[in-house]
C-alpha cells in the first residue's frame, strides 16, 4: 500500500523506509497477527467517505470535448436540454464547473468538471489562459485557507486534479496557443495532452503527428502528466505502452449503433463505423483505464504533493517578504507564518471593531434625522387639524347667521300672517254687522 | 466555355440559319436565312484560339494550417502543383506572420493549355493574436489588380496582359460542428468585396452525414446573417438560367470536401482515398462527400464566370476606386501601391 514515490516532496506521513537514521531489519513473524488487513480497513473507510475528482477540459470549441466528458463517464452531463458551454457562443473566456454524483458498486465518486468556453476561439488570443490560471489558483487558495482554519473539520478538495488539453487534429504539430498554454499550467496542473477528433486521421498521419507532438513537447520543455514506474513488472510494461502512444488520440460517442451483430458505440460513416471502444480506432479505452481505472489516485496524489505544494510555499513565501502591510513586517522576514497569521487576525479584528463604530455612529445619526423629521411631520399635522377645525367653526358660525336670520324672516312673515288674519277677521265681522244692521238697500 | 459565349449574346434578336443552330432564348421573332452562312463556325474559331494561347487560372487558398488546402488542389487538380510538392518540407515550422507564397504550373488536357497559380497563405489564423491577418492577403489581391491596371494604362500595351489576378479564394471553414468562427466571418466580410470567395467545409470525414447537414445549414445561415456574398453572387446572376442553375449551387455550399493524393483499390476499382481502419473515404463518391460537386463547379462549368467576374465587376471596381481618387491616374511606383479596398 505504502509505495515510495520518488517524486512526493512531502507525503503526508513520513513512510519508516525513508528515513536514513532508522535501522531496522526484518523479522519473521512466528504468528499470525492481523495487520494484514489494514488495506481492506483503508478501503471500508475511502469507500464510505466517498471521493471526490475534478477534471478541467481545455481546447477550442468543436473539438468534442463535451461529448468525450459524456462517453467518458457513460453520462449525459452534456444533454440536448442543457448543452454544452460550445453551444452557447462566448465573446469571452469563462470557467464553468459542473458537479456530478456517480456511483457504481457501492462506490460514490463525486466529479466535478470544469470547462473553458471561449478558449482560442476570438480573433485575438492573448491572455485567455488567464481566467483558467485564475480558476486554478483560486482553487489551491480555498484549500490552503480550509487548510489553516482552526477548525478543519470538512476540508473539501476542488482542486482541480487533472487538465484534458484538446489539440486540433490538423495533423502538422502543435499551434503556437497550445505551447503557449501548456507551458503556463505545466507547473499547476496535472496536464494530459489529446488529440482530438481522431477519426479524421488515417493511422500513419496519426503517428506522424504524434510524433511530431510529442517532439515539440520536449523541445519547450513541457512537462505532462508522467505515469510513476512501478514495482511490477507487468504493469511497467503496460505503462510503457501507453507512454509510447501520449499523446492519446481520443474518439467520443454515445451513440449505440450494430455493427457485425453486436452493438457498440461509435460513428457511423457512409464508409464504414468508426468504434470508440475499439483499440485499433482510437485511444479511448486507454485514457480511459488510465483516467479512472489506474490512475486517478494517483493524479490526486501529485496534485496534492507536487502541484499545491508548490503553489502553497510560493504563497506563503510571498506573505512574509511583503505581507498586506508592508510598513510593518518588511524587516521581519523571519517570523514564521503562523505569527504572520495572528498578526494579520489582530489586525483584521481591530478593523472590524473600528467599523462596527463607525456603523453605529451612522446609525445613530440616522436615528436622529429620522426622528426629527417624524416631529416636523406631526408638527405640520398639528397645524392642518388646527386650520381645518378654524375653518368648520367659520362656517359653522355662517350657517348660524343664516339660520338666525331665516328665523327672523320667519317670524315676521307669521308676524304679518297674523295681522293680514286679523284683518280678514276684522273685515268680515264688519260685513256681518253690516249685514246684521240693516238692510240698507 | 462555349456554353458561357452563347449566353453572352443571347440579348441580340435571333436570325435563324437555315441547320436550325439557334441560341437558346429569344428575345424577338426571327426571319430565316436565304442560305448557311458559317457564323456558327465562330464557336469553333475560338475554340482553336483558346488552345493555342491556352489561359490562366490563379486560384488562392486560404485557410489556418492543417486543414488540408494543398492536399485538395493536388486532388482537384490531379497533379502535384501544391506548394508543399514543390520542395518545401512537410513540418515547416508555422510563419509568424502571414506569407503569400505562390506556385505555378502548366497542365494540359485534351489539347488545352492552362497555366495554374496557386497562392497559398502560410501563417494565416495560426497566431495567437490574429488581428489583422486578413492584411497582408487583401494587399496581394490589390497588388494585382494594380498591376493589370497599369499595364493597361500603358500606351503601347503588351498583345497579351499575363493575368495574375486572383480569380478564385477557396476558403477552408474548419469543421467544429458548431459555427463559423470569428476570424472567419471577419476575414469573409472584409474580401467578399475584392475577389470571388468559395468557401468550403474542410475535412469533411470528420462529421458524421447528419451533422454535416447541421453544420452547413448553420454556416449559411451565419452567412447570410452577416451580408456575406459568396461565389456565385447573386446579384450578377444574368437570367433566369443562370438564377436557377446558381441557386441550386448556392442550396448547396459549402461543399464538404475531403481530399487525397492516394489510390486505394475498392470493389476492383481504383479510386482516390483515405484509408482508415474501418473503412476507405472515397474522395470522388458523391455519398462519402462533395469533392466531385466542388470539382466540377470550380473546374467543369463556372472556370470561365470566375475569370468573366473577376475581370468585369471587382477588377473594374478596383479600377473605378483608382481612377477616381486623386482625380485620376498620375504613374504611381509600385512601391506605394496603397490599400485602396477594404
Amino acid at each position: 500500500m505504502l509505495t515510495v514515490s520518488a517524486r512526493a516532496k512531502r507525503s503526508t506521513f513520513p513512510s519508516p523506509l525513508t528515513r536514513p537514521d532508522f535501522c531496522f531489519s526484518q523479522r519473521n513473524l512466528e504468528g499470525y497477527v492481523g495487520f494484514a488487513n489494514l488495506p481492506n480497513q483503508v478501503y471500508r473507510k475511502s469507500v464510505k467517505r466517498g471521493f471526490e475528482f475534478t477534471l478541467m477540459v481545455v481546447g477550442e470549441s468543436g473539438l468534442g470535448k463535451s461529448t468525450l466528458i459524456n462517453s467518458l463517464f457513460l453520462t449525459d452531463l452534456y444533454s440536448k436540454d442543457y448543452p454544452g458551454p460550445s453551444q452557447r457562443i462566448k465573446k469571452t473566456v469563462q470557467v464553468e464547473q459542473s458537479k456530478v454524483l456517480i456511483k457504481e458498486g457501492g462506490v460514490q465518486l463525486t466529479l466535478t468538471i470544469v470547462d473553458t468556453p471561449g478558449f482560442g476561439d476570438a480573433v485575438d488570443n492573448s491572455n485567455c489562459w488567464q481566467p483558467v490560471i485564475n480558476y486554478i489558483d483560486s482553487k489551491c487558495e480555498d484549500f490552503l485557507n480550509a487548510e489553516s482554519r482552526v477548525n478543519r473539520r470538512s476540508m473539501p478538495d476542488n482542486r482541480v486534479h487533472c487538465c484534458l488539453y484538446f489539440i486540433a487534429p490538423s495533423g502538422h504539430g502543435l499551434k503556437p496557443l497550445d505551447i503557449e498554454f501548456m507551458k503556463r499550467l505545466h507547473d499547476k496542473v496535472n496536464v494530459i495532452p489529446l488529440i482530438a477528433k481522431a477519426d479524421t486521421l488515417t493511422p500513419e498521419e496519426c503517428q506522424l503527428f504524434k510524433k511530431q507532438i510529442m517532439k515539440e513537447i520536449q523541445e519547450h520543455k513541457i512537462k505532462i502528466y508522467e505515469f510513476p514506474d512501478t514495482e511490477d513488472d507487468e504493469d511497467n510494461k503496460l505503462i510503457r505502452k501507453i507512454k509510447e502512444k501520449m499523446p492519446l488520440a481520443v474518439v467520443g460517442s454515445n451513440v449505440v449503433i450494430e455493427v457485425n451483430g453486436k452493438k457498440v458505440r461509435g460513428r457511423q460513416y457512409p464508409w464504414g463505423v468508426a468504434e470508440v471502444e475499439n483499440g485499433e480506432h482510437c485511444d479511448f479505452t486507454v485514457l480511459r483505464n488510465m483516467l479512472i481505472r489506474t490512475h486517478m489516485q494517483d493524479l490526486k496524489d501529485v496534485t496534492n504533493n507536487v502541484h499545491y505544494e508548490n503553489y502553497r510555499s510560493k504563497k506563503l513565501a510571498a506573505v512574509t517578504c511583503n505581507g498586506v502591510d508592508t510598513s510593518k513586517t518588511k524587516g521581519q522576514l523571519t517570523k514564521s507564518p503562523l505569527a504572520q497569521m495572528e498578526e494579520e487576525r489582530r489586525e483584521h479584528v481591530m478593523k472590524m471593531k473600528k467599523m462596527e463604530a463607525e456603523m453605529e455612529q451612522v446609525f445613530e445619526m440616522k436615528v436622529k434625522e429620522k426622528k426629527q423629521k417624524l416631529k416636523d411631520s406631526e408638527a405640520e399635522l398639528e397645524r392642518r387639524h388646527e386650520q381645518m377645525k378654524r375653518n368648520l367653526e367659520a362656517q359653522y358660525k355662517e350657517l348660524e347667521e343664516k339660520r338666525r336670520v331665516f328665523e327672523e324672516e320667519k317670524a315676521n312673515w307669521e308676524a304679518q300672517q297674523r295681522i293680514l288674519e286679523q284683518q280678514k277677521l276684522d273685515a268680515s265681522k264688519t260685513m256681518e254687522k253690516n249685514k246684521k244692521k240693516g238692510k240698507i238697500f | 466555355q462555349q456554353q458561357q459565349i452563347k449566353n453572352r449574346l443571347s440579348h441580340l434578336p435571333v436570325v435563324v440559319g437555315s441547320h436550325g443552330h439557334a441560341t437558346s432564348h429569344s428575345s424577338g421573332g426571327g426571319s430565316t436565312l436565304l442560305g448557311y452562312i458559317g457564323i456558327d463556325t465562330i464557336i469553333e474559331q475560338m475554340r482553336k484560339k483558346t488552345m493555342k494561347t491556352g489561359f490562366d487560372f490563379n486560384i488562392m487558398v486560404v485557410g489556418h494550417s492543417g486543414l488540408g488546402k494543398s492536399t485538395l488542389v493536388n486532388t482537384l487538380f490531379k497533379s502535384q502543383v501544391s506548394r508543399r510538392s514543390a520542395g518545401w518540407a512537410r513540418d515547416e515550422k508555422i510563419p509568424k506572420t502571414v506569407e503569400i507564397k505562390s506556385v505555378s504550373h502548366v497542365i494540359e488536357e485534351g489539347g488545352v493549355k492552362m497555366k495554374l497559380t496557386v497562392v497559398d497563405t502560410p501563417g494565416f489564423g495560426d497566431q495567437i493574436n490574429n488581428d489583422n491577418c486578413w492584411e497582408p492577403i487583401s494587399k496581394y489581391i490589390n497588388e494585382q489588380y494594380e498591376k493589370f491596371l497599369k499595364e493597361e494604362v500603358n500606351i503601347t500595351r503588351k498583345k497579351r496582359i499575363p493575368d495574375t489576378r486572383v480569380h478564385c479564394c477557396i476558403y477552408f471553414i474548419s469543421p467544429t460542428g458548431h459555427s463559423l468562427r470569428q476570424l472567419d466571418t471577419e476575414f469573409m466580410k472584409r474580401l467578399s468585396h475584392s475577389v470571388n470567395i468559395i468557401p468550403v467545409i474542410a475535412k469533411a470525414d470528420t462529421m458524421t452525414i447528419e451533422e454535416r447537414q447541421e453544420f452547413k445549414q448553420r454556416v449559411r445561415k451565419e452567412l447570410e446573417m452577416s451580408g456575406i456574398e459568396f461565389y456565385p453572387q447573386k446579384e450578377f446572376d444574368e437570367d433566369m438560367e443562370d438564377k436557377s442553375d446558381n441557386d441550386k449551387i448556392r442550396e448547396a455550399m459549402p461543399f464538404a470536401v475531403v481530399g487525397s493524393d492516394k489510390e486505394y483499390q475498392v470493389n476492383g476499382k481504383r479510386v482516390l482515398g483515405r484509408k482508415t481502419a474501418w473503412g476507405i473515404v472515397e474522395v470522388e463518391n458523391p455519398n462519402h462527400c462533395e469533392f466531385a460537386q466542388l470539382r466540377d463547379f470550380l473546374i467543369r462549368s463556372h472556370l470561365q464566370d470566375l475569370k468573366e467576374v473577376t475581370h468585369n465587376i471587382h477588377y473594374e471596381t478596383y479600377r473605378a476606386k483608382r481612377l477616381n481618387e486623386n482625380g485620376g491616374l498620375h504613374p504611381i511606383s509600385s512601391n506605394d501601391t496603397q490599400e485602396s479596398n477594404l
